[in-house]
């Protein structure tokens, strides 16, 4: 494909007259450019624009099988509800937390593994990645397990061995988040390290040797060569990590065995989109949760974009 | 010419890839129906036991009717999954099985707007007079019926009678749950076992004494308005909270009395008795095999003495959906393996069902030894016949499902475990609801 791409570029540029010919559309230099964009725009229109569009107009409606009708802005009264609220805030928590933990560890790790110092390089960033392998179904029902309330459950016996009581993990909000932030951090991990390690290879040698040269140290240099330059794939993991906090919905469900977690202490807001709008067989009220999140997220990557001065024109760096 | 092939070539490569997503999966469907032969009907289901019992009446159906065999293809699936499976295939009109179980918390779901499923008036009319009415009744609406039902599913109590003879207790002793809760206390004292557990992530404990109580109202009343707040409903969980606070009862390891944390907890003798439906059997039966002849049935405590000891208690409605390419041949198929005499008999050989058709309950057959009496001892259906007259019915309605998911996620772990006052539990619960 891409041999044809360049031949059809050059050809109407050497042959003028050709292009003239109006029965020849294949060469026009005007209708290329669309072509070429054409999957994509078929793709976005039937994958994301359409169900984007339906959904906005099912989330005011009230849609049962074969009598589908207009409530208005019933649905969007209705979400102003407790668990509603307490979903929205286990999302926001989680994503501040994985936040907290995958940007700045994986950093550091990245760092560690690409330095020349470092023994065994390639082995630990096969394990770190591993996990990001593994289905959440897997992870989470070994999560389950290991997290069980009885004594003799895994990480319980670990705690008995040091007299601590066993702790029903799963049934208390704070022992509950940091369980879903454990198995986060173990499954991201991984992915977030190949993406800062990416970013750092692609670090001009030259910079840290000039660097040495001045006589800086291995922590100046850190802050002022590693950090300002991994700039733009911080940006880029900050705004995946937000959209994948936000999301989040597969490892509370595997880590509950179902939607249902005592006191909503597992809801998310994918979590209750689920439960109302299918669990309930309420499309209608589950679309109107839909358009709550992605306006959420929307706000949330504006002001993250801004913040970081993404809107700004771009300087020369 | 060179250039006009190559961009044919660009072009009907990316058309290829959308193609590609949208061929169709006839070729195996065929493949399959090579390795059966008869008529395909597809089945879905939530429990394996339910998926080997249609498996058995198919081949005895085959026997039977070898001008129409069938092949029947099951798929046991998740309880959540299985549900939303069914519901979105239904919603979307594609992709739905010929026949699917749906239980009956989730049952309203599928009956609201048109329902998606095929009336069952035609196979049940004929057999209507011998089934208990309110088992169907739960599957209907506007005097269609939908779906058929496995049991009548009668609540009763199950002791460890290990555990009761160390204590000194005969369980024939214990008529009330005044008594029970008296005799708990003994049994914690003497053996340092709790008496019970209760779910607190599932509604059976809580909703089989709720549907117990006298009268026409559980959680929700005859005109399937809610009922949570009533003063009996509050004094049930009322009872459950001090059976927890005095220690008598502790919340089911795994939080429910499906987890299989609980299975391993109740095997090794973990409490001294449960209450659960009489479908609870087989989990006994396969899930904790060290209590064999360990376990005896017996009627449910009464609120009051004389007072109701049972409930019909939760159930599973089998339904043909409106995409089988054979409804009426699936009609015929589930009637037979659900409504006739010989059907009956099979549930409660095979699953150890209460039969929901009442002229079997005394047929010789059910007296015959089989792997429940080998568990449980041979008066299994003497019981069953002793509460026979008490069952007391359950109001479904289109609040239950979220009724249920209210018990699972907030209502119950509230008031048993938080310790939470449960009137308070369950008005926050009754004003969400609304």
């Amino acid at each position: 494909m891409g041999n044809s791409n360049l031949e059809m570029d050059r050809k109407p540029a050497l042959n003028p007259k050709k292009r003239v010919k109006p029965s020849n559309l294949l060469y026009s230099q005007n209708i290329a450019p669309y072509f070429f964009v054409f999957p994509f725009l078929i793709s976005f229109v039937i994958f994301f624009a359409y169900p984007v569009v339906s959904t906005v107009i099912m989330s005011f409606q009230e849609v049962l099988p074969g009598q589908v009708t207009f409530i208005g802005l019933e649905n969007y009264k209705e979400l102003w509800n407790p668990t509603f609220l307490k979903a929205i805030r286990n999302s926001m928590v989680y994503t501040i937390l994985t936040l907290i933990i995958l940007i700045p560890l994986p950093l550091v790790l990245a760092v560690f593994l690409n330095s020349k110092v470092m023994f065994a390089k390639n082995m630990f960033r096969s394990i770190t990645f591993i996990p990001a392998l593994t289905s959440v179904v897997v992870a989470g029902i070994i999560f389950r397990l290991i997290f069980g309330q009885q004594e003799g459950a895994l990480l319980n016996s670990i705690l008995g061995s040091f007299g601590i009581e066993p702790i029903a993990w799963l049934n208390k909000a704070s022992t509950s988040m940091f369980t879903l932030v454990v198995l986060a951090t173990w499954k991201w991990m991984g992915i977030n390290i190949l993406y800062f390690l990416a970013g750092l290879q692609n670090i001009p040698r030259e910079l840290y040797e000039s660097a040495e040269v001045d006589g800086a140290s291995t922590w100046r240099k850190f802050v002022h060569i590693t950090l300002p330059l991994l700039k733009p794939i911080s940006i880029y993991v900050f705004t995946i990590s937000i959209y994948g906090g936000l999301s989040m919905f597969a490892e509370s469900y595997m880590l509950y065995g179902s939607n249902k977690s005592p006191n909503n202490i597992g809801l998310t807001i994918v979590g209750y989109l689920y439960q109302k709008g299918i669990e309930q067989n309420n499309l209608g009220f589950g679309s109107a949760v839909g358009i709550v999140l992605l306006l959420i997220t929307l706000i949330i990557t504006f002001i993250q974009l801004k913040f970081f001065g993404m809107f700004k024109k771009e300087e020369a760096r | 010419m060179k250039q006009k092939l190559l961009a044919m070539l660009a072009f009907i490569l990316v058309i290829s890839v959308f193609l590609a997503g949208c061929s169709d999966s006839t070729s195996n469907d065929e493949a399959s129906e090579e390795d059966g032969n008869g008529t395909t009907l597809e089945l879905w289901t939530f429990n394996e036991l339910h998926e080997k019992y249609f498996e058995y009446m198919a081949d005895l159906w085959n026997e039977q009717n070898p001008d129409e065999p069938i092949n029947l293809k099951g798929s046991t699936y998740p309880y959540e999954d299985a549900h939303n499976k069914l519901l979105v295939a239904l919603q979307s009109g594609k992709g739905a099985p010929d026949i699917a179980d749906i239980e009956i918390g989730k049952f309203a779901n599928y009956l609201k707007g048109e329902p998606q499923l095929v009336e069952l008036n035609d196979v049940v009319d004929p057999e209507r007079e011998f089934i208990v009415p309110s088992r169907l009744d739960v599957y209907s609406k506007d005097g269609k019926n939908y779906g058929l039902p496995f049991h009548v599913g009668a609540s009763v109590i199950y002791y460890n009678s290990e555990i009761m003879e160390q204590a000194g207790f005969n369980p024939d002793d214990i008529k009330t749950w005044d008594d029970y809760k008296k005799a708990g206390k003994t049994v914690l004292e003497k053996t340092g076992i709790p008496m019970t557990t209760v779910d607190v992530a599932d509604p059976w404990s809580f909703w089989q004494q709720v549907a117990q109580l006298e009268g026409k109202d559980d959680l929700l009343k005859e005109n399937k308005e809610l009922n949570l707040t009533s003063p009996e409903v509050v004094k049930v969980l009322k009872y459950q909270q001090e059976l927890i606070e005095e220690g008598i009862a502790v919340p089911a390891p795994g939080n429910e009395h499906h987890a299989e944390e609980y299975y391993g907890f109740m095997n090794n003798g973990g409490a001294a008795s449960v209450w659960m439906p009489m479908w609870y059997m087989g989990r006994f039966v396969d899930y904790m095999p060290d209590l064999s002849g360990k376990v005896v049935i017996k009627p449910m405590p009464a609120w009051e003495e004389g007072g109701p000891r049972s409930a019909g208690m939760g159930g599973t409605g089998t339904v043909v959906t409106n995409q089988s390419e054979n409804p009426e041949l699936a009609k015929k198929f589930i009637a037979f393996a659900k409504l006739s005499k010989e059907g009956n008999i099979q549930l409660w050989k095979q699953l150890g069902f209460d039969p929901p058709r009442t002229d079997v309950w005394d047929d010789p057959a059910l007296s015959e030894s089989n792997q429940f009496t080998e568990y449980f001892g041979d008066d299994i259906f003497a019981t069953l016949l002793e509460v026979k007259e008490e069952i007391e019915g359950v109001n479904i309605g289109e609040k239950t499902p979220e009724v249920m998911d209210a018990l699972r996620t907030t209502i119950l772990f509230q008031a048993l475990v938080d310790m939470k006052d449960p009137k308070e539990a369950l008005k926050e619960a009754e004003d969400q609801i609304k």
